[in-house]
């Protein structure tokens, strides 16, 4: 059939990423440039695409070094590099005080070490951009995979890029931008700007790279990927790998009784939400408008409830990977703050609640589950700021999940973002980021708005 | 804005007064700091109105500008101010103490003593507001490029001697103030609201007179009437009681009284009627002085308010690195080396950003482990804790060859850290480093049972004073008590590809 396609059939969701796959890795052995740019949106197959690179690649009888942002991103690497091929020694190079997860170590074709030397001939070496800056006297390898490259910083790469002579970019242009400490208005607007993600600096300084793209989200279903693709990534949309039909929450009846720190009042709408949820993929809990502090304790309660409610009922999640039961492990929470998260883990606490990954955005990019709970950015504040505004955060929050999303919220967002526009000065030479997050809060907030279900 | 500062402005609010945010002062302040209340014309950017300096408060020295937009009094004015402050800047060069170091030849690899001078003292400048810090960084960048009658090409223009000098002393004062907790050039109102929280928003607290209104209101009355006085007040002139502290000055003193003031100027000048000129210059210099005056005095009585406090105990490590940087700019100068580059090339960029975070970390967990107010915000977020030990059990990890102390504390303590067994804690205040980790806890009765695992020593048993001990009060935070080292960087000509290649 592949070889036939009738030239009117629109391509498969699986040829068009095939296509756009083939033609990365064209580039990335052969292109005239030194760099290859991809651009994935969120769940579209970004990890498998680095595994499948890094194997073409050492195929070619080069040896490679593989740039992560995190220690748990090069584990879950080295990971996927192992259970691809068993065969492949991939060398594993971490710091002194940060030991490699045992998810990495498992396997014989492991190995770890701090000194790059002992690694220098495996076909494979992994290891934060933080650790591979301290790499010194050694020969450039031919070939770098960077992962996550829209997270990692200009001068980063600006300490690593010694190291290889080309490279292959792999990230997610909507998630959360790098950021900094301090004030960095000094050097916006420059080329080389330190401060901001190293594949801007790059395509600034190699304007014949032009970046690829993966057209198709797996994870998403299709209930939410056309609202990311137009919220988030206006200029290059994206569609789910599924159908509307491919993918069923089923829910366990609302019979069981909450438990005791539990308002009744509260489990009916948390019950009501997860019903919606289950049914469209989105659900919005709304409690009464209020100004709160940023541990607000009845939003967290909400979360919280929404969380209990979901496991004491059981869910089943079908989808094209088989069907299997929603336990705690494949439900997270998502706030912007670690207070936040702090506080919910401890609401999941008092509820009995355990095993359920509560994190910030930051923290939460790059992962996967079928249902997220999320307490919005916005939620409560008085203020919409830079920070809360930011187009990333309100993508990776709304962006973790296979099946359902459920957002909980102060009433009144709308307001809130029309009595604040965006005042961030204009800085001359930085090319605005579109969209920008006031608009992308809206967008979704406009959706969700048909999944509404109101507390008290 | 953290919990506790909200709380303090509220409280703030109550009381009518400011409320402290420190226990300590975090900042250098100088025997002799030199002062500069700095004014900037309107509608055009840099552009010097006039300035009052010195050393001296009892008698600052007064510069103007009597027609803003003429090149040449610019330059005037500036020249004037470099005959100012270059001296004193300079008067620190001489007093300097000897470091020695080793290092290692990178050639010949042989070891050699180093002897580094390091200027026993260096410059402070106190403007009103970090707009001050702004203009003095645009006057460098005006005029360090300039060329003089001395250059082998003068061009058409040729700047007064000194005045290039002064634009690359205002240049590396300017970024240094940008590198947190430097205290060279120091602007007032964001040093007061680090020590002192208000009852009005932070964006207020810009405006110096309002700022001190709130922290010493006049006697008998409170600080919001204090600070609505200094901010709208006006006398029968529609001036304002309290000038604003500058660069930018009330547009209704612009309209009303500087801008006739200066066509009466430009008027006998084009007459050229040289007495009626200096007269009219003379009338722009007793407006500008009774705008600047009252500033005058705001900044002095901030000083003091400063002064008041005593330092914190890593402000003289901190104040030291402004001894090195002050040391830098002198043997740059000395050396002959040319004016900074309009913009940093990558690899500098990339520096100046890690230095800035490094001392950013170091300044916040200074002041956090220098004053019980700042390690509280930490202990409120569940980033720290404190409290009494209440047991010691001594315990040893006898995996290896030779048996280490592994003493188990327990502290009981009202806070409530985001901490979880396994987790590492730093012992703040104690006698070493020392890292610690979650065993157990109770946190229904507030025990944390923590297990020592470093500086007690190589012994078997801890070193003498290592352990804290039964009712000590300690403290531990989740955070590492140092800032990490940058990771190293290429030098300028081997910029990588990503990046440009070298800079040409």
């Amino acid at each position: 059939m592949s070889t036939h396609p009738s030239p009117a059939a629109a391509p498969t969701p699986g040829e068009q990423a095939d296509a756009a796959v083939a033609a990365i890795l064209a580039s990335a052995l052969h292109g005239g440039e030194r760099g290859t740019v991809v651009d994935s949106p969120p769940g579209a197959g970004k990890s498998t695409l680095v595994v499948r690179a890094a194997r073409e690649l050492v195929a070619t009888g080069e040896r490679l070094m593989i740039v992560a942002q995190t220690n748990s991103q090069v584990d879950d690497l080295v990971d996927r590099l192992a259970q691809a091929d068993a065969g492949l020694a991939v060398g594993r190079l971490h710091g002194s005080d940060a030991l490699p997860s045992e998810i990495a170590t498992r396997h014989a074709g492991v190995v770890a070490s701090t000194k790059a030397a002992d690694l220098r001939e495996l076909p494979v070496v992994v290891a934060t951009a933080a650790k591979w800056q301290w790499v010194r006297d050694t020969d450039p390898w031919h070939h770098a995979i960077v992962d996550e490259a829209y997270q990692m910083r200009s001068d980063a790469l600006l300490a690593v890029a010694r190291l290889f002579e080309r490279a292959l970019f792999v990230g997610d242009p909507g998630q959360l931008d790098p950021f900094s400490i301090v004030g960095t208005d000094d050097w916006a607007g420059l080329h080389h700007d330190p401060s901001q993600s190293a594949v801007v600096t790059l395509l600034a300084h190699n304007p014949g790279i032009v970046p690829h793209r993966l057209p198709v989200s797996w994870r998403l279903p299709a209930s939410a990927a056309p609202l990311i693709s137009d919220a988030f990534y206006p200029f290059t949309p994206f569609r789910a790998g599924t159908e509307s039909g491919d993918r069923l929450l089923g829910l366990g009846p609302a019979t069981p009784p909450p438990p005791a720190g539990l308002a009744p009042g509260l489990a009916r709408a948390a019950d009501e939400v997860l019903d919606v949820a289950a049914e469209s993929g989105w659900g919005l809990l709304e409690l009464p408008a209020r100004l709160t502090v940023r541990t607000d304790p009845e939003a967290v309660a909400a979360v919280a409830a929404v969380v209990a409610r979901l496991l004491a009922r059981g869910g089943e999640a079908r989808s094209e990977r088989g069907t299997a039961p929603v336990d705690a492990e494949r439900i997270a929470v998502g706030t912007a703050h670690r207070d936040q998260a702090a506080a919910v883990r401890a609401a999941l606490a008092a509820l009995g609640v355990t095993g359920v990954t509560v994190d910030t955005a930051n923290r939460l990019q790059g992962r996967e589950y079928d249902v997220t709970v999320v307490l919005h950015p916005l939620s409560g504040r008085p203020d919409a700021t830079a920070f809360h505004l930011e187009t990333g955060r309100l993508c990776v929050l709304a962006s973790r999940h296979r099946h359902a999303c459920v957002v909980v919220t102060r009433a009144g967002i709308p307001e809130l973002l029309d009595a604040h526009p965006a005042t961030e000065p204009v800085q001359l030479g930085v090319v605005s980021k579109f969209p920008d997050g006031w608009e992308a809060n809206h967008a979704v907030l406009e959706h969700l708005r048909r999944h509404r279900v109101p507390v008290g | 804005m953290s919990l506790l500062t909200t709380l303090a402005r509220l409280e703030a609010v109550r009381a009518g007064v400011a409320q402290p945010l420190a226990t300590v002062r975090h900042r250098h302040v100088s025997e002799r700091p030199f002062a500069l209340v700095p004014l900037a014309a309107a509608g055009e950017t840099g552009a010097p109105l006039a300035m009052l300096l010195g050393s001296d408060r009892e008698h600052p020295r007064l510069l103007t500008v009597p027609q803003p937009l003429d090149r040449d009094l610019r330059f005037a004015f500036l020249a004037r101010l470099g005959d100012e402050l270059l001296p004193y800047l300079e008067s620190f060069g001489g007093d300097v103490e000897l470091l020695e170091r080793n290092v290692k030849d990178p050639e010949s690899g042989e070891k050699t003593v180093e002897v580094r001078e390091l200027c026993a003292d260096a410059p402070q400048l106190i403007v009103p507001n970090p707009g001050g810090v702004e203009l003095l960084g645009l006057f460098g960048r005006s005029t360090r490029f300039r060329r003089t009658a001395e250059d082998p090409d003068p061009g058409p223009y040729p700047a007064p001697a000194r005045v290039p000098l002064l634009g690359r002393w205002l240049t590396h004062l300017s970024e240094r103030a940008n590198v947190p907790g430097s205290s060279m050039l120091l602007p007032l109102t964001s040093t007061l609201a680090r020590h002192w929280a208000t009852g009005q928003s932070s964006l207020e607290d810009a405006h110096l007179g309002a700022l001190l209104a709130w922290i010493a209101p006049p006697e008998g009355s409170r600080g919001e009437q204090a600070a609505s006085r200094a901010e709208n007040g006006r006398d029968e002139r529609g001036q304002l009681l309290v000038p604003p502290a500058g660069p930018a000055t009330d547009p209704d003193f612009d309209s009303l009284l500087l801008a006739p003031a200066v066509t009466r100027y430009d008027a006998a000048r084009s007459a050229q009627d040289e007495p009626l000129t200096r007269a009219r210059a003379e009338e722009i210099e007793a407006l500008l002085r009774s705008v600047l005056l009252p500033v005058w005095h705001q900044v002095w009585q901030g000083i003091d308010l400063l002064r008041e406090l005593p330092p914190a105990a890593h402000v003289v490590e901190r104040w030291e690195g402004d001894r090195w940087s002050y040391t830098g700019h002198r043997d740059r100068v000395a050396a002959g080396e040319p004016p900074q580059p309009l913009h940093d090339d990558a690899v500098t960029a990339a520096r100046k950003l890690a230095q800035r975070e490094r001392e950013q970390v170091r300044v916040d967990l200074e002041e956090a482990l220098d004053d019980p107010l700042a390690m509280a915000e930490h202990r409120l977020a569940g980033q720290a804790f404190a409290g009494e030990v209440v047991e010691v059990q001594p315990d040893y990890d006898t995996s290896g060859r030779s048996p280490k102390p592994r003493p188990l504390v327990t502290v009981r303590t009202e806070d409530r850290p985001h901490l979880d067994p396994g987790g590492e804690v730093h012992r703040a205040g104690g006698p070493s480093t020392q890292r610690a980790e979650l065993a157990w806890l109770d946190a229904e009765a507030g025990l944390l049972t923590l297990r020592l695992l470093s500086g007690m020593g190589r012994k078997k048993e801890p070193e003498p004073g290592s352990v804290p001990e039964q009712g000590e009060q300690v403290c531990f935070t989740l955070f590492e008590l140092s800032a990490r080292q940058s990771a190293p960087l290429p030098d300028p000509e081997d910029t990588p590809w990503t990046h440009g290649g070298p800079p040409q």
